[in-house]
């Protein structure tokens, strides 16, 4: 694995089965122990950089990192770089001399990660960056979908919603490629962006055509400023040509299961009989959610002390920067 | 003092002579001549100084990004002998006072000749038409009007400035970008943007205000120049507009003609400019386009920026390039190695044309006995890699770092007398 993970496309396809791998295995581990640390990263700082709200991403990676044995700090610094205050750089130099090994980072503008990666020492870790990716939530999908449903390669997923903006959505279509799924994008043509043309992914405006074929329906939420941003006419059109009621969920195949990288807005995009439904993952995806992050720290700061299974993997043999001079 | 500038090649054509500049102007073209100072030319070749229609020279306002002093020396070691200085400052230049002192700036320098381009808009705030005329009638004799930086995108207001400027001979150079179509723009709109996340700032944002003040003009009669054309569809229209015999010109940037919108994958700020870098496509009509007179000439945009302004996030970063030090070298590797153009075409279009629009006496004259000595003395065979922090300019933001690039400026003269030799300041 290369030192940051700061895009999906960052990860090759042994590279994702790796994460998903060792993900397994710890939640197996955190399974039969009666207590569920590990002592693999003591003495490790992680920094949980944070400079948008979100409470369930800083939560579960700092769960992740406990239970790792790591020391986390937890730093808000919502606002300061758009506020002219401290700059990115200066939050950077300043976890740099604390001596920060791996600094996981939320921030309101893409790239803004890539931005962090040139400096600092430590590895960088996507937890969502503007409307560009959020690599670790595509992982813990794929850790989801491969539980229910025993596979990837070939699996038929449909992503439903505002794509535009939508950084899962970005990150999900390059993992699940990597690692052999079938993406079907489903959206308003104002929600999908001039370029998609060039993903690996097909297209589609109706949902309705698409569902009966989908092994995996992943809904994304609808923005409240996306409202009244004349991107479609009314939340309840949306509701109608976009939303997964229960009607719809009729459609399904039985075995199809149900997403929402969350948080959801019950009503508009989806039922709350379809998202509390036996379908639905979406419990299930916040629990996978602290396993893989947990292999994602694992693998990129503690890669070479084989603490889990045999699968030692060093974490920093490849430096590749993204370049593109 | 006098100078002859040995062995040199008038536009880099036929055979090689002696050029006597004596008394700011071009004395004598010839073999054997004498002066008290003499420049060993052999190989050289000898263009009339360059004239930049669009530079950010900051001063008013941001003197940490770059002055008039610092701007036009860069300006200097580029080959400049003129430049178009920019009206968004702080104060904005909307008034004859700070056009004034612009210029004053710039006689004082003495590096080039600073010419004021007046604000179209009092405070560029695009409502109310600043005074055209004072600008005009004062020291600074201003003939360019720009809100460059933003657009005139109030249509009744744009035909009216159109009209305006006709009493003195003014031209309205448009920052063509709609802005209700690039709220949010952070770059071009298409496939990188769409998989980097950033806003798009599609073409159809620059196209639209071209169609439409091409059509302004020709319907009212005024000239209008188009700024940093950047799309192969800008190319199109500013061609169907001269077809129709409207006055309408165009500049392209060395940075259109060579980077590609490919460079933001680093999210490297350097790389964030308005107009946006394109696509490879966009590069190749814009070359195009420079090579068959669609459009007239290359301007630099040069746009300085402190190191706080560009090292920080994509978004929070202030959009634009520095230029007036790479613009030759960016020019002969995208036009003249290529073959697209001659050094005769390179002055027509770097020189020449642009001075003809800015309506500038004594620069873009022929290289003929008695005309003013300014002048720029290239060295084609030349190879020098880009060195930020070698620059002039106070501001570090070239896009160009680390390239190696062709043909480097040797000497500059500015009314016989050098401001640059040996490829560093006299």
């Amino acid at each position: 694995m290369k030192r940051h993970l700061l895009s999906a496309a960052d990860l090759s396809r042994d590279d994702a089965l790796l994460v998903l791998d060792t993900a397994e295995e710890l939640a197996a581990v955190a399974e039969r122990a009666t207590v569920k640390k590990l002592p693999t990263l003591r003495g490790r700082t992680v920094v949980n950089l944070f400079f948008e709200d979100s409470t369930r991403t800083r939560t579960s990676f700092e769960l992740a990192a406990k239970r790792l044995s790591a020391d986390v700090i937890n730093f808000s610094a919502k606002g300061s770089s758009v506020s002219k205050g401290e700059t990115l750089k200066d939050t950077a130099l300043t976890l740099e001399a604390m001596g920060s090994d791996a600094v996981v980072i939320r921030h309101s503008w893409s790239g803004a990660p890539v931005n962090l990666a040139r400096w600092v020492r430590g590895s960088v870790i996507n937890a969502g960056d503007g409307t560009h990716e959020h690599p670790t939530q595509a992982l813990l999908d794929a850790f989801t979908m491969r539980q229910r449903l025993g596979r990837l390669e070939g699996l038929r997923v449909t992503i439903v919603g505002d794509v535009l903006h939508s950084r899962v959505a970005r990150s999900n279509v390059l993992l699940l490629h990597t690692l052999g799924a079938e993406v079907t994008l489903v959206a308003p043509p104002t929600l999908l962006p001039v370029g998609v043309e060039a993903w690996p992914a097909e297209v589609s405006y109706d949902l309705d055509a698409v569902l009966p074929k989908s092994d995996v329906v992943m809904m994304l939420r609808v923005q409240r400023e996306r409202m009244g941003a004349a991107y479609f006419p009314s939340p309840r059109e949306y509701s109608r040509r976009y939303g997964l009621d229960v009607r719809r969920a009729a459609a399904l195949k039985d075995d199809t299961i149900v997403m929402h990288p969350g948080p959801m807005v019950r009503g508009m995009e989806i039922a709350p009989e379809v998202a509390d439904g036996p379908r639905s993952t979406i419990v299930a995806q916040v629990a996978n959610g602290v396993s893989v992050r947990m292999a994602v720290l694992y693998l990129l700061l503690g890669g070479s002390e084989p603490a889990i299974g045999a699968s030692a993997h060093t974490g920093d043999h490849d430096r590749t920067e993204r370049t593109d001079a | 003092m006098s100078w002859v500038l040995k062995d040199v090649l008038l536009y880099g054509e036929g055979d090689p002579v002696d050029v006597l500049l004596t008394d700011g102007r071009i004395a004598e073209i010839g073999n054997g001549l004498g002066a008290e100072e003499s420049l060993e030319g052999a190989g050289l070749v000898l263009l009339p100084g360059l004239v930049d229609l669009h530079t950010h020279l900051r001063e008013p306002g941001r003197e940490d990004a770059e002055t008039v002093a610092s701007g036009t020396l860069a300006a200097a070691l580029g080959g400049f002998t003129a430049v178009h200085a920019m009206a968004n400052t702080d104060p904005v230049a909307d008034t004859a006072g700070v056009v004034e002192q612009v210029w004053r700036l710039g006689q004082e320098a003495g590096h080039c000749d600073v010419a004021p381009v007046g604000a179209v808009t009092v405070g560029l705030g695009g409502e109310e038409m600043a005074e055209l005329g004072s600008m005009a009638d004062s020291a600074a004799h201003v003939r360019v009007f720009s809100d460059d930086g933003r657009c005139v995108s109030d249509a009744s207001l744009m035909r009216r400035a159109l009209e305006y400027v006709k009493a003195f001979d003014g031209v309205m150079a448009q920052h063509a970008q709609e802005p209700r179509l690039t709220v949010g723009a952070q770059m071009n709109e298409g496939v990188n943007s769409s998989k980097l996340g950033l806003g798009g700032w599609p073409a159809v944002a620059e196209e639209a205000i071209i169609a439409r003040d091409c059509i302004l003009a020709g319907h009212v009669g005024s000239r209008v120049h188009i700024c940093h054309v950047s799309t192969a569809g800008s190319v199109e229209l500013i061609r169907w507009a001269k077809e129709k015999g409207w006055d309408v010109t165009a500049e392209v940037t060395p940075h259109h003609l060579l980077l590609t919108d490919d460079l933001a994958a680093t999210y490297d700020a350097v790389f964030k400019v308005n107009p946006p870098l394109r696509t490879q496509v966009d590069v190749d009509a814009l070359r195009q386009a420079l090579a068959d007179g669609t459009i007239d000439c290359v301007a630099t945009d040069h746009a300085p920026h402190a190191l706080e302004d560009k090292e920080t996030e994509w978004g929070a970063a202030l959009p634009g390039m520095t230029g007036l030090e790479t613009a030759l070298s960016v020019v002969a590797q995208t036009m003249v190695e290529t073959g697209l153009l001659t050094w005769r075409q390179v002055a027509e279009r770097l020189s020449e044309t642009p001075a003809r629009i800015g309506r500038l006496d004594g620069h873009g004259r022929p290289l003929a006995v008695g005309e003013p000595a300014n002048l720029c003395l290239v060295d084609p065979g030349a190879r020098w890699t880009v060195d930020p922090a070698a620059m002039a300019s106070r501001s570090r933001n070239t896009p160009f770092a680390g390239r190696t690039l062709p043909a480097r400026v040797v000497a500059t003269f500015l009314r016989g007398r050098a401001t640059v030799l040996d490829g560093k300041p006299a």
